[in-house]
C-alpha cells in the first residue's frame, strides 16, 4: 500500500493565518488585555511599586555583604568593635524580611489580578458565545468553541501561575544588576557587562527558532490527538473491521512526527541553557581575572569583588529560567489572540436600537413572511421571495424535498437568521424590532437535537421557564404524557440525566423536550424534524403529546413522517423555496395528481 | 472533558475491580517504579547523563574554591603569575561545566522523547485491544488526557525531575560537608536551616495537592458547562436562556476563582518562605563569619567562598519543592497509565479457524448483560435462540431497548455472551481467532463511524486490498455515488479533519464498507434509518443482490426494510418470541403490529 498521507487530499485548512490577520489579532489581543486590566490600574501601580521594593531588597543583600567585608571587618581587627558589622547584619535582616513580606504581597496581588482577569475573560467569552448568531456557531463548530473556553483558558492560567512572576523577576533583576554593577565599580562593571550583546544574540536566536519549532510541535500533537480520538470514538468499527494494525501504523507515524518535533524544540533548549551558562561562567572568570588584578593593585576592595561575583550569579539564573516558561508565554499569547478573535465577532442577529414591546400578555401569534429572500451562499438563493401568512392558532406542516427551504423558514421564524430581503413579522411586528427576551418568550423552536443538560429531569423541564414551581413542572410533564415514565425512574423527577440523556430512549428524551416547550408556553412553536429519529412506538407516544402541545398556539411543523404531518390544519408543499401546494391534508390527498398525494401514496406503500 | 461532580452516583460501583474512569487511582511510587521497563533501553544514556550532571555540579562547586585561593593567595600576596593561573583555571572550569550541562541534555533528550512516544504507542495499541465494554465506560476525552497530559508529566519527571532529585540531594550533602569542613560553626548553621525547609516543603506539598485537586475538579465542572452551552447552543438560543446559562457559568467560574486564589495564597506563602531561609542564613554567616575573619580564625577568601557556596544552595533547595510536586504528579500519571495497561482485554481470540465457511449463524440459549449493569436490572437477552442458515436473511424487530443492538454486537464479539453461545458453522465464536471471526462478519452500524482518511480507504476498511471495480460495485449497492462528486473523488479526505457528510451519506458509506468486506455474515444495524424514502428504495433494490447469497441479520424499524428478509424474528423480553413471515406476524401478533405500524387503521388496510 502506498504511503497513507499521500492519497489523502482535501484536508481542511488549519487555523494558520496570514501576516495581516496576525498583526490585527496581535493588536486586538493587546487591546483586550488592556481592557481587562483597566479595573486594576491603581492596583497595578501598587504591585509595580511592591515588586521594585522586593527586588531592591533582594539586590541590596550582596551590596551589604560587600559593606560588611570592607567596612565591618577592619574595625574588629583593629579595635574589636563589631558595631559596624552589627549594623550591616541588622540591615541584611531588614532587607530579608522586607523581601519576604513584599514577595508574598506581590505573589498574592499579582495572583489576584491574574485570576480576576481570567475570571472576567471566561465570563465575557461565555456570554459572547451565547450572543453570537447560530450562523457563527454552525461554522465555528462546538469543538472549537469548547477548546477556546477550556484548553486556551488553561494555557493562560498556566502562564499566570508560573510565567508572569518569572518574567517580571528576570527583567527587574537584569536592570537592577546592571545598575548596581556600574555603581559598585564602573570599570569592572563595564567589563562584566561585555556579556550583554552575546546574551542578546543568543536569546534572540532562541526566541525566533523556538517559536517555529514550537508551532510544529503543536501541529504534530494535533495530528496525534485527532487520530487517537477518532480511533477511540469509533473503536466499534475499528475492531469489527480489523483495523487495529493499520491504525497502529498510522499512529506510529504521527506519534513519531510529534516525537521528532518535540526533540527538535527541546534541542534548542539544549543549546540555549548551556550557552547562557557558558556566557555566565566566562563573565565570572573574566571578572575574577580583571577584578583580581584591580584588587591586587588596590583599586577595588575584596568586598567589591565578592559583591560582583554574587551579583553575576543572580544575573544569569533568571535568564536560564526564561527558556522554561517561554513556551508557556508563547502559547498563552496565541490563546489570547484566538479568544480576542472570537470576542471581536459581532453578533449577526443584533438587538434592536429601538425595540417594540410585545406587552406582558401572551401575544396572539400570527406569523407573516413578506417577500422574504434568503441565501446561505451568494448567488444561490434558498428562498427567492416568499410570502406567507399563518393565522394565530393554526398548525402548519411544511413538506418538501431536501433543499426545498423548510428548515430555512423555521430558522428565519425563530430568528436564527435574518432574511436578506423582506421581513418576518409576528403579530405585525418585524422580528428585528423585538427584544431578544420578548422574541424568545413568544417563539420557541424544538429540533431533533432535544439536548438534555446534566442535572435532574425536573431541571431540564424547568429550562423552559426557570421560575416554574415543582407542580407546574409536573403538570407540564403530565400534559405531554411524560409523567408516567418519569415517575417510573429510580428517583422520579430528581433522576439525574448525563449529558447524552443517559438511559432515556430517544422518545423519552423527546417527551422531556416537549414538556420543556409546553412549560415555556410560547405563542408560536416550531418543530423542525422533531420526531424523525423516533421508532414507531415512540412516535405514537409523541404523537399524542403533540396534540396537547400544539393546541391553542400557532405552530409550524417540519417532518418527513407523514403521520406527524396528518395532525396539521394546513399543509404547505415547498419546492425550491416556493409554495407549490397549500391546503388541508385531506384536500391535498384528495387532489390525486398532487405532489402531496404522491408522497402520501409512497408512505402508505412503505408501511406495507 | 470529564466532570466528576456531575456524574450520577451508582450504588454498585464498589463491586468493580476494573478501573473507574471517575475516580483517579492513588499516586504511588510503585507505579513510577514500574516504568523502568520503558527506561531500561535507555539505561546507559540515563546513567551517563546522571554522571554528567554530577560532574557539572562538582565543577560548579570548585569555582568558589578557586575564588578562595585567588583572594587568599595572589590578591593578598600581590602575586600576578598565580592570579593569571587561577583566573584561567576558573574560566576553564566554567567552560567545562557548560560543556557537561550541554552533554547531559543532549544525550538524554532523545531518550526521554523515545520513552514518551513508546508509552503512547503501547497505550494506543492496548486501548485498541480493549473491548467495547471498556470503551462504553470511558469517554475518549478521559483516555486522551492519559496519552497527552499524563505522559507529559512522566516525561518531565524522567527527563528532569528524577535526575535532579538525585543530583540536588547530592549537591546539598556535598556542599554542607564542604561548609562544615571549611568552618564547622557556620556549616552547622547552614545544615540547620535545611530542617525547616524540608519540613515546610512536605506540609506545603500536602496542602498544595489538596487545593490543586479541587481546582482541577472545578475546572472540570466549568468545562461541562462550557461543553453543554456549546453543544446545546440551539436549545439555549431557542428558549432565550443565554442569560440563565451565563448566570450558572458565573457561579461556577466564581467558585473556581476563589479556589484559585486559595492556591495562590498557599504557594505565595511557601515561595516567599523559601526565599527567606537562605537570606537568613546569610545574616548569620555574615555575623559569625565576619567576626571570625576579624578575629583571624577565618580568611577573607574562605568567607567569600563560603557565602558563594551557600548561595549556590538556594536553587537546588527551591527547586526541590517543584521536583517533589513533579514526582507526585508523575506518580499519579503513571498510576493512571498503568490502570490501562493492567486492564486485561476481556475478549481474546481462540485458536480455531473455519476452513470452508458457509455462514451458518446460530444463537443458542444466549443470555447477555452489560458488564456494568445494575445487578437488580434484568439481563438484556435471556435465553435467546435463533438459527440463520447459510444464505438466509433474517430481520430482527423489537422495541427500543429490547437488545437488538446487543444481539448484533455479539456476532463479531464486540461483546461476549454472559451464558449460552453464538456459533458460526457450528464453532463457538469464542473459539475462533479474532481476525478470522471478524473477517467472516461485517457490520454496518446505526451510527456510522468515518475516519480522517480518503473516502476510498474508509470504504475499504475491512478489505484494504479491494480492487477499484469491487469498490465501485460496493458504492453502487449502497447508492453512495455522491463520493465521485467530492472535490477529489474517492481520494477526498473525509471524517473529522476532512469533508463533512450528512447523516444519510455517512450511513451509505458505512453500508458500502460492510458490503465490500464480502463477509459470510452481514449484520446491518438499522443502517437505512437516515435515508429518505426514495433512496432507501434504491438501496434495498441493490441490496437484494448481495443478500441472495450472504447470511444476514438486519435490525429494522420500518416495514420496507423488513421486506428484504426471508423471515422475521420478533425480539421481546430478551427472547425471540416469534419467527415467521412479515404478513403472518402482522396478521397474528399484536406486539409486532404495534412496532411496525403507526396506526391500526393503516395496518388493517395493508394486510
Amino acid at each position: 500500500m502506498s504511503a497513507p498521507t499521500t492519497d489523502w487530499r482535501g484536508r481542511v485548512e488549519g487555523e494558520e493565518v496570514d501576516q495581516v490577520t496576525a498583526g490585527r489579532l496581535a493588536r486586538e489581543s493587546r487591546a483586550l488585555l488592556g481592557d481587562l486590566l483597566r479595573p486594576y490600574r491603581s492596583l497595578l501601580w501598587l504591585v509595580l511599586a511592591i515588586v521594585v521594593i522586593e527586588n531592591a531588597a533582594r539586590l541590596a543583600i550582596p551590596y551589604l555583604v560587600k559593606v560588611g567585608i570592607d567596612s565591618g571587618i577592619p574595625p574588629i581587627r583593629e579595635t574589636g568593635d563589631a558595631g559596624v558589622l552589627n549594623a550591616v547584619v541588622a540591615a541584611v535582616l531588614v532587607a530579608t524580611i522586607l523581601q519576604a513580606v513584599t514577595r508574598q504581597m506581590f505573589l498574592r496581588m499579582s495572583g489576584r489580578i491574574g485570576q480576576g482577569v481570567l475570571l472576567e475573560l471566561r465570563r465575557r467569552t461565555f456570554r459572547h458565545f451565547g450572543s453570537l448568531s447560530p450562523a457563527f456557531h454552525d461554522e465555528y463548530t462546538s469543538g472549537r468553541a469548547i477548546s477556546r473556553q477550556t484548553s486556551d483558558m488553561d494555557t493562560i492560567n498556566e502562564m499566570l501561575e508560573t510565567g508572569f512572576d518569572g518574567l517580571v523577576s528576570a527583567v527587574l533583576t537584569l536592570i537592577g544588576t546592571t545598575v548596581l554593577l556600574l555603581v559598585l565599580d564602573v570599570q569592572l562593571g563595564l567589563v562584566a557587562l561585555l556579556c550583554l550583546p552575546f546574551l542578546a544574540l543568543l536569546t534572540n536566536w532562541f526566541r525566533l527558532a523556538s517559536s517555529r519549532a514550537y508551532r510544529r510541535t503543536r501541529e504534530t500533537i494535533a495530528g496525534v490527538i485527532v487520530q487517537f480520538v477518532e480511533t477511540m470514538g469509533g473503536v466499534r468499527a475499528v475492531q469489527a473491521f480489523r483495523r487495529e494494525r493499520r491504525n497502529a501504523e498510522l499512529f506510529a507515524e504521527l506519534n513519531d512526527d510529534n516525537r521528532a518535533a518535540n526533540l527538535k524544540a527541546f534541542r534548542l533548549i539544549v543549546w540555549f541553557m548551556p550557552g547562557i551558562k557558558l556566557i555566565g561562567n566566562l563573565t565570572i572568570g573574566v571578572v575574577l581575572l580583571y577584578g583580581g588584578y584591580l584588587a591586587l593593585e588596590g583599586e577595588v576592595t575584596v568586598g567589591v569583588l565578592a559583591a560582583f561575583l554574587l551579583y553575576l550569579r543572580q544575573f544569569f539564573e533568571p535568564m536560564m529560567e526564561i527558556s522554561q516558561f517561554y513556551n508557556t508565554f508563547q502559547s498563552a499569547s496565541a490563546a489570547l489572540e484566538k479568544i480576542s478573535g472570537v470576542l471581536a465577532e459581532e453578533p449577526e442577529v443584533a438587538e434592536p436600537d429601538d425595540p417594540v414591546g410585545l406587552g406582558r400578555e401572551r401575544t396572539p401569534g400570527e406569523l407573516g413572511l413578506e417577500g422574504v429572500q434568503f441565501a446561505y451562499v451568494d448567488g444561490a438563493p434558498v428562498l427567492p421571495g416568499l410570502d406567507l401568512t399563518v393565522p394565530a392558532g393554526q398548525t402548519v406542516a411544511l413538506v418538501g424535498t431536501t433543499g426545498a427551504g423548510k428548515t430555512t423558514i423555521a430558522k428565519l421564524l425563530a430568528r436564527f437568521y435574518d432574511p436578506s430581503a423582506g421581513r418576518v413579522v409576528l403579530d405585525g411586528v418585524d422580528l428585528r424590532d423585538l427584544r431578544e427576551h420578548d422574541l424568545r418568550r413568544s417563539v420557541v423552536m424544538v429540533t431533533q437535537e432535544n439536548y438534555l443538560f446534566s442535572g435532574t429531569i425536573s431541571d431540564n423541564i424547568r429550562f423552559g421557564r426557570p421560575d416554574a414551581r415543582g407542580e407546574e413542572v409536573e403538570a407540564a410533564a403530565r400534559a405531554v404524557g411524560a409523567d408516567g415514565f418519569i415517575r417510573a425512574l429510580p428517583e422520579g423527577y430528581a433522576t439525574r440525566v448525563a449529558n447524552q440523556g443517559g438511559r432515556l430512549s430517544a422518545g423519552q428524551r423527546q417527551l422531556v423536550a416537549f414538556a420543556r416547550a409546553f412549560l415555556a408556553d410560547p405563542a408560536v412553536l416550531i418543530l423542525d424534524e422533531a420526531t424523525s429519529s423516533l421508532d414507531i412506538p415512540s412516535e405514537r407516544l409523541v404523537q399524542q403529546a403533540l396534540r396537547t402541545v400544539l393546541a391553542g398556539r400557532t405552530s409550524v411543523i417540519i417532518a418527513h413522517r407523514l403521520s406527524t404531518v396528518e395532525i396539521a390544519d394546513r399543509v404547505l408543499v415547498l419546492e425550491h423555496g416556493r409554495v407549490v401546494e397549500d391546503g388541508t391534508p385531506a384536500d391535498l390527498v384528495a387532489a390525486d395528481d398532487g405532489r402531496y398525494a404522491d408522497l402520501h401514496r409512497a408512505w402508505l406503500d412503505s408501511l406495507a | 472533558m470529564s466532570a466528576t461532580a456531575h456524574q450520577p452516583t451508582r450504588p454498585d460501583s464498589q463491586h468493580h475491580t476494573e478501573p473507574d474512569p471517575h475516580r483517579p487511582p492513588p499516586a504511588s511510587a510503585r507505579a513510577l517504579w514500574r516504568l523502568r521497563a520503558y527506561v531500561r533501553p535507555h539505561a546507559a544514556v540515563m546513567i551517563a547523563s546522571l554522571f554528567a550532571a554530577v560532574i557539572a555540579i562538582g565543577l560548579s562547586l570548585t569555582i568558589p574554591l578557586v575564588i578562595r585561593e585567588l583572594i587568599d593567595g595572589p590578591i593578598a600576596d600581590g602575586d600576578r603569575g598565580t592570579l593569571l593561573v587561577l583566573g584561567l583555571l576558573a574560566i576553564g572550569l566554567g567552560v567545562l561545566e557548560a560543556l557537561f550541562i550541554w552533554f547531559r541534555r543532549w544525550v538524554q533528550s532523545a531518550a526521554i522523547f523515545d520513552i514518551e512516544s513508546a508509552l503512547r504507542r503501547d497505550l494506543y495499541a492496548r486501548l485498541q485491544e480493549l473491548p467495547m465494554a471498556f470503551h462504553a465506560k470511558w469517554q475518549s476525552g478521559q483516555l486522551l488526557s492519559r496519552v497527552t497530559t499524563d505522559l507529559t508529566a512522566i516525561r518531565m519527571f524522567a527527563g528532569f525531575g528524577a535526575i535532579f532529585l538525585v543530583v540536588n540531594i547530592l549537591q546539598l550533602i556535598t556542599v554542607t560537608a564542604l561548609l562544615l569542613h571549611m568552618y564547622w560553626p557556620l556549616g552547622l548553621v547552614v545544615a540547620a536551616s535545611a530542617v525547616p525547609i524540608v519540613w515546610l516543603s512536605m506540609r506545603f506539598e500536602k496542602a498544595y495537592t489538596v487545593v490543586t485537586r479541587r481546582v482541577q475538579d472545578e475546572q472540570g465542572d466549568l468545562a461541562t458547562l462550557v461543553e453543554e452551552a456549546s453543544v446545546g447552543y440551539r436549545v439555549i438560543r431557542s428558549f432565550g436562556r443565554a442569560g440563565y446559562a451565563a448566570d450558572g457559568f458565573d457561579r461556577a467560574a466564581d467558585a473556581l476563582y476563589r479556589t484559585s486564589l486559595e492556591k495562590v495564597r498557599i504557594s505565595a506563602r511557601f515561595w516567599s518562605f523559601l526565599g527567606v531561609v537562605p537570606n537568613l542564613a546569610v545574616v548569620v554567616v555574615l555575623l559569625l563569619g565576619a567576626r571570625a575573619v576579624g578575629e583571624g580564625e577565618l580568611t577573607f577568601g574562605t568567607l567569600v567562598a563560603f557565602i558563594t557556596l551557600m548561595l549556590s544552595l538556594v536553587w537546588p533547595v527551591t527547586v526541590l519543592g517543584v521536583i517533589l510536586a513533579m514526582a507526585q504528579e508523575a506518580m499519579t500519571a503513571s498510576a493512571r497509565v498503568f490502570e490501562i495497561f493492567d486492564t486485561e482485554p476481556a475478549i481474546v481470540g481462540g485458536v480455531r479457524e473455519v476452513a470452508d465457511p458457509r455462514g451458518h449463524l446460530r444463537f443458542e440459549g444466549v443470555e447477555f448483560r452489560f458488564p456494568d449493569q445494575d445487578p437488580d436490572e434484568p439481563s438484556i437477552l435471556r435465553g435467546l435462540d435463533l438459527d440463520v442458515v447459510p444464505g438466509e436473511t433474517v430481520a430482527v424487530v423489537g422495541a427500543t431497548g429490547s437488545g437488538k443492538t446487543a444481539l448484533t454486537a455479539l456476532v463479531p464479539r464486540l461483546y461476549d455472551v454472559t451464558s449460552g453461545r453464538v456459533t458460526i458453522d457450528g464453532v463457538d465464536v469464542r473459539d475462533l481467532t479474532l481476525p478470522h471471526l471478524r473477517s467472516l462478519v461485517a457490520t454496518a452500524f446505526e451510527e456510522p463511524v468515518l475516519f480522517s482518511m480518503s473516502a476510498r480507504e474508509n470504504i475499504a476498511l475491512g478489505r484494504p486490498d479491494a480492487t477499484d471495480t469491487e469498490v465501485a460495485e460496493a458504492i453502487d449497492v449502497a447508492q453512495a455515488g455522491f463520493v465521485h462528486d467530492l472535490p477529489f473523488g474517492l481520494d477526498t479526505r473525509i471524517g473529522e479533519q476532512g469533508m463533512s457528510l450528512s447523516g444519510g451519506q455517512r450511513q451509505r458509506l458505512a453500508l458500502a464498507r460492510a458490503v465490500l468486506a464480502q463477509p459470510k455474515v452481514l449484520v446491518l444495524d438499522d443502517t437505512l434509518s437516515a435515508l429518505d424514502v426514495h433512496t432507501e428504495a434504491l438501496v434495498e433494490e441493490a441490496l437484494r443482490r448481495v443478500l441472495s447469497d450472504t447470511t444476514a441479520v438486519i435490525v429494522a424499524h420500518r416495514a420496507s426494510t423488513v421486506l428484504l428478509a426471508d423471515k422475521v424474528a420478533l425480539l421481546q423480553d430478551g427472547r425471540i418470541t416469534h419467527v415467521g413471515q412479515h404478513r403472518d406476524l402482522l396478521a397474528h401478533v399484536p406486539a409486532y403490529r404495534a412496532l411496525l405500524t403507526s396506526e391500526d387503521s393503516l395496518a388493517g388496510a395493508s394486510s
